[in-house]
């Protein structure tokens, strides 16, 4: 070998497939985590309001990009903790996405309503495809930014209530086309294998199914019976649909406005149940071997995790981890979980198959949590 | 009411004129603003400069009305994601929560998150 190899520090030594970020909201800061022992490297600041904040990971797995909503997109390095670039590319943005190739990374974005397309390498600006104007004569406000296969993103429009897919196979010239998808969808998920997008209505019953292997075929609208007739619950955090839970056939949602976790086939798109929860969900992640699903709440729940088996469809754990549980992350193959405790400063270790706990580490209000094993994954 | 003077005395006298002004006390107005912050900024912003939910800064509130604003947060708003805080907050704590953004929102306490 060359003499470079010689000249490796130790941290360019290491590898990056333990490694992983916390969002620290309120100080703008997040940290650099590894699971395998589980510690905290480094913590990197100044970058600016991480309130909802979301990251993806470059495809070697070597740089986190971080979405800030005050519209900023940093590009961090997590062998030599710091900022390898940074671009103010909107007013308010909600997170982003990284394509297919791995080469662009897109922002989706609220104010000015629209998604941007940047480069891996040093975020400039390559493309940009503004929304259609809602009711107010502004650009709507983008939710659900997904990548698909064959460097195509599927988002929604909040005032619009639109499904689009942007296509991104000519990087600066990316085609888009829009379909009516339902009223207010809030947030959108594509399934693991890049299939299917579906879109989360906030403004009326059911959920909003786009086939990509299909686009001719629009819009369809799945689980149209869900909640028709019942009052709902008022909603104090929107339910997240990004960390999608799919085990085996079955796909398991957030219900909005109701303490109830949906169960959908995924074959057939049917109901097949709901469990009853704790609170409004916020988050529901499949254990990574599909056994169990765990689901967070929203305020003032916020305080429990609760379990689900995955095969009776029944509650067989609840926790309480801490106070106000925002995020919840698998290591890769879910030995571990950890759970952010934004109002108690510290991030909970769990083993994920006994539910005890392993350990704590602090951390300044922490809410995302995101390991590097997203970069192979479609739709994280 | 006469009472002897001294530390006592001061003490029972912040009571009474919390309970005058009717203004939420000093560690529960911590965790308004934690409130505010943190879970009304999952929708508004961390900084208040809106998100999927309007900007709640002092100059995108000016002009309205505070027992409008606080009817909002009371109520929610019907055909909106913003929900009813009744149930959750007292009325006296409402008014606090508007007085407070109407002149521009306290900044989370160093250590914020903690108690």
């Amino acid at each position: 070998m060359s003499a470079s190899s010689a000249g490796l520090s130790e941290a360019q030594e290491r590898g990056t497939g333990d490694l992983g970020v916390v969002i620290e909201r309120a100080s703008g800061s997040v940290l650099i985590v590894a699971h395998t022992k589980p510690e905290v490297l480094a913590r990197v600041e100044g970058l600016g309001d991480l309130s909802h904040a979301s990251v993806v990971f470059s495809r070697d797995q070597r740089f986190a990009y971080v979405f800030g909503r005050d519209g900023a997109l940093s590009k961090l390095d997590l062998l030599r903790p710091g900022i390898a670039a940074r671009v103010q590319q909107a007013g308010n943005s909600i997170g982003g996405a990284i394509s297919q190739d791995g080469r662009l990374v897109v922002a989706q974005n609220y104010e000015p309503g629209g998604i941007k397309a940047f480069s891996a390498d040093d975020l400039h600006l390559v493309a940009e495809v503004p929304a259609r104007p809602g009711p107010n004569g502004r650009a709507a406000k983008v939710v659900g930014l997904a990548d698909l296969p064959g460097q195509r993103f599927a988002y929604a429009l909040f005032e619009t209530g639109e499904i689009c897919v942007s296509d991104f196979s000519v990087p600066d010239a990316p085609r888009t086309e829009c379909a009516p998808a339902g009223r207010q969808p809030y947030d959108g998920l594509v399934t693991p294998d890049g299939h299917f997008y579906l879109a989360g209505l906030f403004g009326e019953d059911g959920v909003a199914l786009w086939d990509s292997w299909h686009p001719e075929a629009g819009v369809q609208r799945i689980l149209e019976g869900y909640g028709r007739g019942e009052a709902p619950l008022p909603v104090y955090k929107m339910p997240h649909l990004r960390g999608w839970a799919q085990a085996g056939e079955r796909l398991f949602l957030p219900a909005v406005g109701r303490h109830e976790v949906l169960v959908v086939e995924r074959r057939d798109w049917r109901e097949l149940g709901r469990v009853a929860v704790a609170g409004q969900p916020v988050f529901v992640m499949a254990r990574p071997d599909g056994r169990e699903i765990w689901v967070n709440f929203a305020f003032p729940d916020n305080g429990r995790v609760q379990v689900i088996d995955a095969e009776t469809l029944t509650v067989r754990d609840t926790l309480e981890p801490g106070r106000a549980v925002l995020h919840m992350e698998f290591t890769p193959k879910g030995d571990q979980v950890w759970l952010s405790c934004r109002d108690d400063d510290q991030i909970m270790v769990y083993d994920a198959m006994t539910h005890r706990e392993i350990g704590r580490l602090a951390a300044r209000s922490p809410s995302g949590i995101f390991f590097t094993y997203r970069a192979t994954r479609f739709g994280m | 009411m006469r009472r002897r003077q001294g530390a006592f005395g001061v003490a029972w006298g912040l009571v009474f004129a919390a309970v005058v002004h009717a203004e939420p006390g000093v560690a529960r107005q911590e965790a308004l603003v934690r409130l505010v912050r943190q879970d009304c900024g999952a929708c508004h912003g961390l900084s208040l400069r809106g998100g999927l939910g309007p900007a709640l800064t002092a100059e995108a509130l000016a002009g309205k009305d505070g027992e409008m604003l606080a009817a909002v947060i009371t109520h929610g708003r019907p055909g909106t994601p913003m929900p009813p805080f009744a149930g959750l907050l007292s009325t006296e704590e409402i008014t606090w929560i508007v007085e407070r953004l109407q002149e521009g929102f306290p900044p989370l306490s160093a250590g914020s998150s903690s108690p």
